[in-house]
């Protein structure tokens, strides 16, 4: 499943944290894909654990709720036979008015190696890496990245699609407050996809051409012929702001039925980061019809994890291997 | 400067294979269960070639396996670089058999214990025969081949080479001693 | 007071015309005399060789935080940091807590700044009560105890009516309204300029016209009531543009821009540095260029710091909690100059005008020149002069500002305040 290259340059990863795809190169996109390839196979090992973290400690810290992405970090890290702490604000100082900084350093005394945090303040990763030590995953920075999510999803259409060069992938929904959508437009356009958004105009931002995307405010035309439409979730909040008018315009408009479907290309990928609003965004039949991998981008998370958590985990190995020897 | 001495060419090469072939069947395996396991990178092409000798020698198939022991390193962390994670296929499922482990050099021992632990993770098999090309001595480990082409002793400014066909383009194993002003190899 | 006399300085008095070496002669705290080949026995001498002699800088915006937020500034350290920077005048906004919206508050003020204030402080009285933008303040009262202009400074006045009605009867007293121009409604809880970097960082964005609209409006109100408005810190090329057609049609606005807006972008936020979380936010290139060619023009009338400090405490927070503002006064000129003046975008008798005699006149205070008679209000500056921001030598009790680590070039090396040398040579006298 590995793409052919045309370049020649090595798969290396230097980075010390994951913070979102707008700062991999292409090289390291396609590292961590490579490493998760390989790694995939191993899920379906007798013994689903392999020793390369074992001693280290992975905090998982989310000041957000949720429950598929903290799993999936949780047991790719145990997969990797790090020991795992969930850190939930709900039982934290946190909740009596701790500042970010002070909690994190607490978790870093306590002796995490990585952290794994979920924030809504786009940027609070870039806090912690900035101030602590240990190695900092985005699992989702408010409305501004979350890498692994576009990570799996490149690698769910790669493995589907055998190439992600040259796909037409269309992004479906609330672009403006989509974390999904803005780690997909670094990652495809990085690996050469012509990516789409499409969306009512009041949720898709400003300027976004500029990062290589094609606006579409018509569903028909959006997902005409794509090879891959990524759906996001479409949050009942915003209604409130009157970013559109009712869940029911929106269903009317943006609503991905099987009569739509027909549109995109024959043998379209339909992708969803969930939890599905099922009905709403994306109809039953589509949800769990033929073209939907929804289910496989789960699994695929895992791997990804996997390979992301090894790359940092062997780069901060490194890092204080030096330390000592200087 | 670093010297470079012939170890074996390619006739002496194809030859070792022979005799490894059957130094394994010597240690008398269950045919029907048997399967061979390189270790990534040149075990898998040695492991390939074993096959074709082992399958006409006992008139069989045998199944054919890699192995990627990288996140079962236990030095990962002095590595200069973070190594690629290869892919491991065992897609005979190793519960039960007699697997015979190929790499082309033995040194520390390291390598193989991690393969050992990798290998565990799939299944139990029945018995594991470690089968080498080259033995350079110097173990760090408690671990033994049950079957090597060449012993030798090294120094430690000393490294075995194997060069494969289609990985390199020639075919022979060399022992390279570097000199003083080389800092590594 | 002794005497003391300035030899061999470049001297820059825009208001006189003048820009030639003079020696300047100071006596019982006011300018003596401005003249060649001056001599005064009895007199100290500071040998300004090399160096320009401007009047004391006068800033129309700086938070000095007390009383309520002493941790972050006091009367004492924001006016050290003032002398630092070359400024001898600055305007106190009165966004305190309390808020400064009665007599007890500037009395208050009054006293506290004759005891710590190593500069002239002139304080600014809030709008509406408590700036809950609900009724306006006893502006009589306020002004004959000193108050020398009006701002809900932090927030916008939001009511038009009551806009109209405060312009309307501070016309009466010919003191102006300072108003911070962001619609409440089109802000929300934006954080930084709705823009390419918005974009970018998927945070909530306070798009242009949050300023655009109120600016129009407070041009509109002033054109009807003739009151005088004065648009705080402009960030927007349509605000430029706006204030520039008001002038044209004889509406009495002025306006101010910071160094910030003047030398940095939305860019500054890219690595969602909160010393660059400032409110009106950073904007585009685009509106950078507008702001430089609107004080090129003299659309913009002033130049004024905003210097907003606040603690590490408050800074080291995710970007969405984290206050705006940023300060400026101990670099605020080394920053107009290295955008400005060392760009050959305007020159230094220009810049030296807007820091001084044209913000003075905008809040009707007799500084801002070197005329004789006047207060002698003092700024020797060294164009030359390198430093490195940083916290080991800033005099501010705060550390926020994005130029931090920055290497900047042009400042002050002597301050003098009524005819007393308050900073010399890095250090407070």
């Amino acid at each position: 499943m590995t793409e052919a290259r045309k370049d020649e340059k090595p798969l290396e990863f230097r980075q010390e944290h994951l913070l979102g795809l707008e700062y991999l190169s292409r090289e390291e996109i396609e590292c961590v894909l490579h490493n998760a390839a390989a790694l995939k196979p191993t899920l379906d090992q007798k013994i689903k654990k392999m020793p390369t973290l074992l001693g280290k400690t992975v905090v998982n810290l989310f000041f957000e709720n949720s429950t598929r992405t903290r799993t999936s970090f949780e047991i790719a890290a145990k997969r990797l036979s790090a020991d795992v702490i969930n850190f939930t604000v709900g039982t934290s100082s946190v909740a009596k008015g701790e500042s970010l900084l002070d909690t994190a350093r607490t978790i870093e005394a306590l002796g995490s190696d990585i952290i794994i945090m979920r924030h809504s303040c786009p940027g609070a990763c870039h806090l912690l890496a900035s101030h602590l030590r240990s190695a900092i995953i985005n699992a989702g920075d408010g409305c501004h990245e979350h890498p692994t999510q576009g990570l799996l999803d490149m690698f769910t259409m790669r493995e589907r699609k055998g190439r992600i060069e040259g796909l037409t992938v269309t992004i479906l929904g609330d672009i403006l407050h989509s974390r999904v959508a803005r780690s997909n437009i670094w990652g495809l356009t990085k690996l050469g996809a012509n990516v789409r958004v499409c969306g009512p105009r009041t949720l898709i931002p400003r300027g976004i051409e500029e990062l290589g995307v094609e606006v579409f405010y018509d569903l028909e035309q959006g997902i005409r012929d794509a090879d891959v439409i990524n759906i996001l979730r479409i949050q009942r909040e915003r209604m409130d702001s009157n970013m559109f008018p009712s869940i029911r315009e929106y269903r009317l408009l943006y609503g991905l039925t099987h009569d739509r479907l027909r549109f995109a290309k024959p043998d379209v990928l339909i992708m969803h980061p969930g939890p599905i609003n099922r009905g709403i965004e994306i109809s039953q039949g589509v949800a769990d019809g033929e073209h939907s991998v929804i289910n496989q981008q789960v699994t695929n998370g895992v791997a990804v994890r996997m390979a992301v958590l090894y790359l940092l985990g062997q780069a901060r190995a490194q890092k204080i291997e030096m330390e000592k020897a200087e | 400067m670093s010297e470079k001495k012939l170890l074996m060419d390619k006739e002496a090469l194809a030859y070792a294979l022979d005799r490894m072939a059957e130094g394994i069947l010597a240690l008398k395996p269950d045919v029907g269960r048997l399967a061979l396991v390189g270790i990534r990178t040149r075990g898998i092409n040695l492991a390939e070639r074993l096959k074709t000798r082992l399958d006409h020698l006992c008139q069989c198939d045998v199944p054919i396996g890699a192995l990627d022991i990288t996140l079962y390193r236990d030095d990962l962390s002095q590595l200069a670089s973070q190594p690629l994670v290869g892919e491991t296929h065992l897609a005979f499922g190793v519960e039960g058999r007699e697997i015979v482990l190929v790499d082309d050099v033995l040194y520390t021992g390291r390598t193989v214990r991690a393969a050992l632990d990798a290998i565990v993770h799939y299944g139990r098999p029945q018995r594991i025969i470690l089968a080498v090309l080259v033995d350079r001595g110097n173990r760090e480990y408690p671990i033994q081949p049950d079957v090597a082409a060449v012993k030798i002793e090294t120094a430690p400014n000393q490294n075995v080479q194997v060069r494969l066909e289609e990985l390199d383009g020639e075919e022979h194993v060399l022992l390279v001693t570097k000199g003083p002003e080389d800092t590594h190899f | 007071m002794g005497a003391i006399l300035i030899k061999n300085g470049h001297v820059i008095d825009p208001a006189n015309r003048v820009d030639a070496r003079r020696d300047v002669l100071v006596e019982g705290g006011r300018i003596a005399a401005v003249g060649t080949g001056l001599s005064a026995p009895e007199a100290q001498v500071i040998d300004a060789s090399g160096l320009y002699v401007f009047p004391g800088f006068v800033d129309l915006h700086v938070h000095l935080r007390e009383p309520g937020r002493e941790d972050e500034e006091t009367i004492r350290t924001g006016t050290r940091a003032a002398a630092a920077g070359g400024f001898t005048s600055v305007c106190a906004m009165p966004n305190t807590t309390p808020v400064i919206d009665r007599a007890t508050g500037i009395n208050y003020l009054r006293s506290a700044t004759q005891r710590d204030a190593l500069v002239n402080v002139f304080p600014a009285a809030a709008v509406t009560v408590g700036q809950q933008g609900k009724e306006i303040t006893e502006f009589g009262d306020l002004i004959r105890r000193g108050a020398v202009a009006f701002t809900d400074d932090g927030h916008c006045v939001a009511d038009s009516e009551i806009m109209r009605r405060a312009l309307e009867y501070t016309a009466m007293f010919d003191v102006p309204v300072l108003d911070h121009c962001e619609d409440p409604m089109l802000k929300r809880d934006g954080v930084i300029h709705e823009g390419r970097v918005s974009m970018m960082l998927g945070l909530r964005g306070i798009p242009a016209v949050s300023e655009t609209v109120i600016v129009a409006r407070d041009i509109a109100l002033a054109e009807y009531v003739g009151g005088h408005v004065h648009i705080q810190h402009v960030s927007t090329r349509r605000s430029v543009e706006l204030i520039r057609e008001g002038k044209r049609r004889g509406v009495r606005v002025t306006a101010e821009v910071t160094p910030h807006h003047l030398a940095l972008t939305e860019e500054a936020c890219l690595t969602f540095d909160t010393n660059a979380k400032v409110a009106p936010p950073l904007r585009s290139e685009d509106d950078r260029q507008s702001l430089i060619e609107g004080l090129r023009d003299g659309t913009l009338d002033a130049i004024a710091t905003d210097h907003a400090p606040h603690t590490d405490i408050e800074k080291d927070m995710v970007f969405t909690e984290a206050p705006f503002g940023t300060i400026g006064l101990e670099f605020a000129f080394a920053v107009c100059h290295g955008e400005l003046v060392a760009t050959d975008r305007m020159d230094l008798a220009t810049l030296v005008e807007k820091m001084t005699v044209v913000p003075a006149a905008i809040l009707r205070l007799n500084k801002g020149t070197l005329s004789v008679g006047a207060d002698a209000d003092i700024t020797i500056v060294d164009l030359g002069l390198e430093k490195t921001i940083s916290r080991g030598t800033l005099l501010s009790k705060s550390y926020n500002t994005p130029f931090l680590g920055k290497t900047l070039r042009g400042f002050p090396v002597h301050t003098l305040v009524g005819g007393r040398l308050v900073y010399s040579n890095g250090k407070i006298v």
